[in-house]
C-alpha cells in the first residue's frame, strides 16, 4: 500500500534525478536551465510532501512549506531570467557555447 | 518539542537596519536618478560601517548575542536575526572592505558628465549595495530558507558584476558561475526539504535541540554542505572561480575574492557546528580536510603556472579557501571544552579574515597596476614599481599573508592551524599547509621579482593613478599585517552567544 505522498515523493525524486542528469551532461547552456527547472520543481514537490506528512496534526496540509515553495519559485524564475540574459547577451557577442577560451590565450586582458 | 523562544534584545533594531540600509540607498539610486549613484553609495557605506561596529560594540558590552525577532513571531513560524561574536566579526570586516573597495572605485564608475545616465556606474553600485545586504543576512540569519533566500541575492549581486565590461569571455565565465551557483542553492534547498521534513522547522537552534542521526538528516546535511562548497570553489567544484574572479573589474574581484565565497564557507560552518547532530561525523570532516589539502596544493602549482596577474591571484584565492576546509578535523580532534575554545577554530576564522584583506588588497593592487601598464601579463611587469610604487608595495605586503611569513595575519592563522594540526596528529595537513606556504612563496615573489626589476627601455606609465586609490590598497594590506600582531590563543569574543556557552 503506498500513500499518496509516497507516490508524490517518488514523482519528486525522478524530476530532481532528471533534472541532475540534465545539467551536469548537456552541454548547451539553454538545456541546462531548462534542467535546472525541472530540478528545482522536483525540490518544490518535495516540499509539498513535506508539507503533506507534516499536516497530519489535524491540518488539510502545513502551510509553512507552501509559502517557502512560492519564494522558492520566485527566486527560481529570477535565476532563470538572469541566465537567459546572460545566454542572449553571450549569443550578441557570437559566441557559440559556453566553452572558455583557455584564458592563457587572451591577450591584454586587464580590465 | 519547540525550541527555546527567542527574545530581541536591546538594540537588536541594529540588526534590521544593517540589513535594510544597503537596500534603502539601492531604492535611492533608482529613486533619485542613476546619476547620483555614487553620491548615495558614499553616504551608504559609512553608515553601513557605523552599524556593524555598533552591533560589535553591542555584543561585546552584553557579551551576550543581539537578537532580533521578525515581528514578534517565534520561529517555527517567524524567523530570528542573531549576531554572536563570529557575525559581529565578519560583519565588520565586510564593511571594512566594501569602504575600502568604494573608497578605491570611486572616480572610476562615475557617470561621464556628458552623458545623463551610465549604465556601468549605476550597476556597480546598485550591486556592491545589494551584495552587503545580502552578506549581512548570511551573517546574521538563523533560519535555513532565509539563508537560502540571501545566499541567492548574493549570487544575483555577484553574477552580474563578473561580466561588467561585457566581453565575451566575462559574460561566458558569469554564466558559468550562475549555473554553478544554480547547482549549489538546488542541492541547498533540496536539503532544507528534507530536514523540513525531518523536524518540522528550519530554525537552527531548534533542529540543534532535535537533530540526531538517521538517513535523513545525513542526506540532507550532505547535500547541503555539497551545494555550499560548489559555491564556495572548492576543489573539485573550483572550476567556475577562476575565469569569473579574474575577469570582473578590479573593484568587483576584490570584493568576490574577499568576501562573496566566505559566505557559503560560513554557512557550513554553522550547518557543521550548529546544526548537525554532535559530535560530527569522523569520515565527512576529513573528506572536507581531503579537498583541503587538494585544493591547497593543486591551485598554488596552477597558480604558479599563470601568465596573467589576476588569473594568478583567483587560483591562489582557491588555494587559500582549502585552508578553511581543514578546520573540520581540526576542531573535532581538539580536547578543548567545545569547539569555539579550539585553536583550530580561531586559525580558521583568522585565516578567513586575514585572507579577506590580503586578497582584496592584492586584486585592487593587480587593478591599478594593469591600469598604470596597460596589461597584466606577469612576464612584462617590469617596471611596475616605477609606475604605481605604493600598491607594489601593497602586494608585497599582502603576498605576506598568503604566505604565512610574519608579521601578518596569515601567519597567525597558519601557525594555529599548524599547532592545532600537530597537537591532533593530522600529519597531512601539516604537510599540506607547510607545502602551501612554500609553493604561495613562489607565485608572489615570482611577480615581485618582475615588478621590481628595471623598466625597459621605452618604458611609460599609461595612466596616472590618483594616490587615494592607492592608500585604500595599502590600508588593506597594513591591516592583513597588523593582524599579526594578536596574541596566539582562542579569541574569548569569537565565542560570545555560541551554543552551550553561558
Amino acid at each position: 500500500m503506498i500513500g499518496t505522498a509516497t507516490v508524490y515523493g517518488l514523482c519528486a525524486s525522478g524530476l530532481v534525478a532528471i533534472g541532475l542528469y540534465g545539467l551536469v551532461l548537456h552541454p548547451t547552456p539553454l538545456r541546462k536551465v531548462i534542467a535546472f527547472n525541472l530540478l528545482g520543481s522536483g525540490t518544490f514537490v518535495l516540499f509539498g510532501v513535506a508539507a503533506r506528512r507534516g499536516g497530519a496534526a489535524g491540518f488539510l496540509a502545513d502551510p509553512v512549506p507552501q509559502a517557502m515553495v512560492i519564494t522558492g519559485i520566485v527566486v527560481a524564475f529570477a535565476s532563470t531570467a538572469l541566465a537567459v540574459a546572460l545566454l542572449l547577451r553571450l549569443q550578441e557577442t557570437g559566441a557559440s557555447s559556453i566553452e572558455t577560451t583557455p584564458p592563457e590565450q587572451q591577450d591584454n586582458g586587464a580590465s | 518539542m519547540m525550541p527555546a523562544g527567542y527574545a530581541t534584545s536591546e538594540g537588536g533594531a541594529l540588526l534590521v537596519i544593517a540589513v535594510m540600509l544597503p537596500i534603502v540607498g539601492m531604492i535611492a539610486i533608482f529613486a533619485l536618478g542613476l546619476r547620483r549613484a555614487e553620491r548615495i553609495a558614499f553616504i551608504i557605506l559609512p553608515g553601513g560601517l557605523l552599524i556593524a561596529l555598533a552591533i560589535a560594540a553591542e555584543v561585546a558590552r552584553t557579551g551576550a548575542a543581539v537578537t532580533y525577532v521578525l515581528g514578534g513571531w517565534q520561529p517555527p513560524l517567524g524567523i530570528a536575526l542573531q549576531a554572536d561574536g563570529l557575525s559581529a566579526t565578519l560583519m565588520v570586516l565586510t564593511a571594512l572592505i566594501l569602504c575600502a573597495v568604494g573608497l578605491f572605485a570611486r572616480g572610476t564608475f562615475s557617470t561621464p558628465p556628458d552623458m545623463s545616465e551610465a549604465r556601468r556606474p549605476m550597476v556597480f553600485w546598485t550591486l556592491m549595495l545589494g551584495l552587503w545586504s545580502a552578506l549581512n543576512t548570511v551573517f546574521l540569519g538563523q533560519d535555513l530558507f532565509n539563508l537560502f533566500v540571501a545566499l541567492e541575492f548574493l549570487t544575483f549581486s555577484a553574477v552580474p558584476l563578473v561580466c561588467l565590461d561585457g566581453r565575451r569571455e566575462t559574460v561566458q565565465a558569469a554564466l558559468r558561475y550562475l549555473l554553478f551557483a544554480l547547482i549549489g542553492s538546488v542541492f541547498y534547498l533540496l536539503g532544507a526539504a528534507l530536514l523540513y521534513g525531518a523536524y518540522g522547522t528550519l530554525d537552527m537552534a531548534g533542529l540543534r535541540l532535535q537533530a540526531h542521526y538517521n538517513p535523513a538528516t545525513s542526506v540532507a546535511l550532505g547535500l547541503m554542505i555539497v551545494g555550499l562548497m560548489a559555491k564556495a570553489a572548492l576543489f573539485p567544484l573550483h572550476l567556475w572561480l577562476p575565469p569569473a574572479h579574474a575577469g570582473a573589474p578590479a573593484a568587483a574581484s576584490a570584493v568576490l575574492s574577499a568576501l562573496v565565497v566566505k559566505a557559503p564557507f560560513f554557512l557550513i560552518l554553522r550547518l557543521w557546528f550548529d546544526v548537525a547532530p554532535q559530535p560530527g561525523n569522523q569520515l565527512a570532516a576529513q573528506m572536507l580536510a581531503w579537498l583541503g589539502i587538494f585544493s591547497i596544493v593543486f591551485c598554488s602549482i596552477i597558480a604558479l603556472r599563470q601568465v596573467r596577474l589576476k588569473l594568478m591571484i583567483a587560483y591562489s584565492t582557491v588555494a587559500q579557501i582549502g585552508y578553511l576546509f581543514l578546520v573540520f578535523p581540526l576542531v573535532m580532534a581538539s580536547d578543548a571544552p567545545s569547539a569555539w575554545q579550539s585553536i583550530g577554530w580561531t586559525g580558521g576564522v583568522l585565516q578567513l579574515v586575514s585572507h579577506a584583506l590580503a586578497k582584496a588588497s592584492m586584486f585592487l593592487a593587480a587593478g591599478l597596476i594593469a591600469e598604470a601598464l596597460g596589461h597584466d601579463r606577469i612576464d612584462n611587469l617590469n617596471g611596475a614599481v616605477t609606475a604605481v610604487p605604493i600598491s607594489v608595495a601593497a602586494f608585497g605586503l599582502a603576498g605576506l599573508s598568503l604566505m604565512g611569513l610574519p608579521p601578518s595575519g596569515g601567519f597567525v592563522a597558519k601557525l594555529m592551524l599548524l599547532t592545532a594540526a600537530t597537537e591532533t596528529a593530522n600529519w597531512w595537513i601539516v604537510a599540506a599547509i607547510l607545502v602551501g606556504g612554500i609553493l604561495a612563496a613562489s607565485y608572489v615573489f615570482r611577480v615581485l621579482g618582475r615588478a621590481m626589476a628595471a623598466p625597459k627601455i621605452g618604458f611609460k606609465t599609461l595612466a596616472h593613478i590618483p594616490l587615494h586609490r592607492e592608500l585604500a590598497v595599502l590600508g588593506l594590506a597594513i591591516s592583513a599585517v597588523v593582524l599579526g600582531f594578536v596574541p596566539l590563543q582562542p579569541f574569548a569574543f569569537l565565542g560570545i552567544g555560541r551554543v552551550g556557552l553561558p
